[in-house]
């Protein structure tokens, strides 16, 4: 299932393009703003929930997926290179779960790790919240990946769609409206993250089963229809 | 389909392709077999549709395709047989020529792919750039390394979609050279190109699309003959062109005479008829025949009839 020729030609691709540095700005700016308030110490010992949770779950790390998830399979699919990776006799599904792989593990190292790091800058060290941030980022890592490498193959506007269903549906409706948080992607992080943290400030809005159950779903479903999606790709002919 | 030649045959039936309110593709039946066949049609007539159809990356909207017997549309499995060279320039730029067919010949699950690799590259002249970047290629080169990647499998199905762009006329003699081997090898070659000099003497056949119909199909001289309704237009030389010319335009076969500085353009609208008549005419007039000439039995005059009806 898992690829190695084309997860090589992911990671290069990847990384050979400039959109490559925006990965490190985010989890560079969570680490700055954790040490800058952990010097300040601002009144209120709820901050790194805040931030870390907050800010570090609905901005750092959707945003971070969605460039990641978007340049594994978007790129190729936008310049046309993916037809000769289609050109073989190569699994569609094969396609989808490597460049998933790719996302998903690139999106641990960018987001989960600096998670771990602010973490333990915010708690002065090893602490239930900081070894919660880092679970709930992975596991938001892998559920993000799959929805946005699916978006991918679905539209050529995967990083506008991406960017609309995390500020509209996560950030507005996911706080207002709790049907809504059942299809949040954040909220499945923040379910994990806190099962493990048991830290009020983070904003959990589901339990871990619930979470790990409509993760789960959502991540098979993706990849599933991601999959079916890629089978029928199509080359426009002259017409179009 | 069964047997060698079977594997190797392309077969259209009752193929439509529409996009929303366009038709791209109207009802085409063709078989293509093995050899070369060149594929020609006007911009937007539908060549590029039939190839990406052909090669499993459109569906028909309509009616059957298939390649070996085998349906090429969601059948990764086809790619065994089938080679595709698309038109557009992408490829993966960051890759060596070398890593880019040997990442194919990997993915096609070749027992070598090393070995298949340098012989595919061999294959179209690129050992010497093999371990460049493909972005510091010029687009001849990339065309050369997307026919290697191509042709590493060894498939008995091409498809080339506009092959000579960017070519030079040594690499396109080259390329050239090599289609004809590959088609006379018995593999099927479809490529579709509007360099009509190339294809004239690269396809024994041609498939002519003209707004997404099948307007001709065959040895494009053959199509010529069938087009009854156009005069066919022919230059003789003699020892007495005048005198051939004043002969000529009472026969039943022959529609027109011009005398030109360069001999007498004859227009007839029997080809046969006027070949027969033209010998026996000559001799009974005491007129030396010193060269026939057809001269509108060029691929571009064909594609030029075809297009305009």
């Amino acid at each position: 299932m898992f690829n190695k020729v084309v997860a090589s030609i992911t990671l290069r691709a990847v990384f050979g393009r400039k959109r490559a540095l925006l990965f490190a700005l985010p989890p560079l700016v969570l680490i700055l703003v954790t040490l800058v308030l952990k010097a300040a110490r601002p009144p209120g010992a709820q901050w790194p929930g805040h931030i870390l949770g907050d800010f570090g779950f609905s901005v750092i790390l959707p945003l971070t997926a969605l460039i990641i998830g978007t340049s594994v399979l978007g790129a190729e699919i936008d310049d046309g290179s993916i037809v000769h990776l289609l050109a073989t006799p190569v699994r569609r599904s094969s396609v989808i779960v490597t460049k998933f792989c790719v996302g998903a593990v690139l999106t641990m190292a960018f987001v989960a790790v600096p998670e771990l790091v602010a973490g333990l800058i915010a708690t002065g060290g090893p602490s239930k919240l900081a070894a919660g941030l880092f679970v709930g980022a992975l596991v938001g890592s892998v559920i993000y990946n799959a929805v946005f490498v699916m978006l991918s193959v679905l539209t050529t506007r995967a990083i506008a769609v991406g960017l609309l269903y995390v500020l509209i549906w996560e950030v507005v409706l996911g706080n207002f409206v709790s049907g809504a948080r059942l299809l949040s992607v954040e909220q499945y992080s923040l379910g994990v993250a806190n099962s493990i943290a048991h830290y009020h400030a983070l904003n959990a809005g589901l339990t871990l089963s619930t979470a790990v159950i409509m993760g789960t779903i959502v991540t098979v479903a993706a990849l599933i229809y991601g999959t079916r999606r890629l089978s029928e790709f199509s080359l426009k002919g002259d017409a179009v | 389909m069964s047997g060698p030649e079977g594997r190797n045959t392309i077969e259209l039936r009752n193929v439509t392709r529409w996009y929303g309110n366009v038709v791209a593709v109207n009802d085409i039946t063709m078989t293509i077999g093995p050899g070369v066949t060149g594929l020609l049609g006007p911009n937007g007539a539908g060549k590029s549709t039939v190839l990406h159809l052909t090669a499993g990356f459109l569906a028909p909207s309509r009616g059957e395709l298939t390649v070996g017997g085998a349906p090429s549309w969601r059948n990764p499995e086809i790619y065994r047989t089938i080679g595709l060279v698309p038109e557009r320039d992408s490829v993966y730029a960051f890759l060596t020529g070398e890593e880019f067919v040997r990442s194919t010949a990997t993915l096609h699950k070749l027992a070598d792919p090393a070995a298949a690799t340098r012989r595919a590259i061999a294959i179209v002249d690129m050992a010497q750039a093999q371990d460049r970047k493909i972005s510091t290629y010029s687009k001849g080169m990339r065309q050369r390394i997307k026919v290697a990647a191509a042709l590493v499998h060894d498939p008995q199905v091409l498809l080339l979609d506009e092959p000579f762009n960017g070519m030079d006329p040594r690499q396109r003699l080259h390329m050239m050279d090599l289609l004809t081997k590959l088609g006379a090898e018995g593999r099927t070659i479809l490529l579709s190109s509007h360099i009509l000099e190339e294809v004239e003497q690269l396809a024994g056949t041609i498939q002519v699309i003209v707004s997404g119909r099948l307007a001709a199909s065959g040895d494009f001289r053959a199509i010529r003959r069938l087009m009854t309704s156009r005069p066919h237009v022919f230059l003789v030389r003699t020892s007495d062109d005048r005198r051939l010319g004043a002969a000529l335009i009472g026969r039943p076969a022959v529609t027109g005479v011009e005398v030109t500085g360069d001999g007498l353009q004859v227009r007839a609208a029997d080809y046969g008829a006027f070949s027969r008549e033209l010998a026996a005419l000559t001799r009974d007039e005491g007129i030396r025949l010193r060269e026939l000439l057809p001269e509108d039995e060029s691929l571009e005059s064909v594609f030029a009839y075809l297009v305009e009806s």
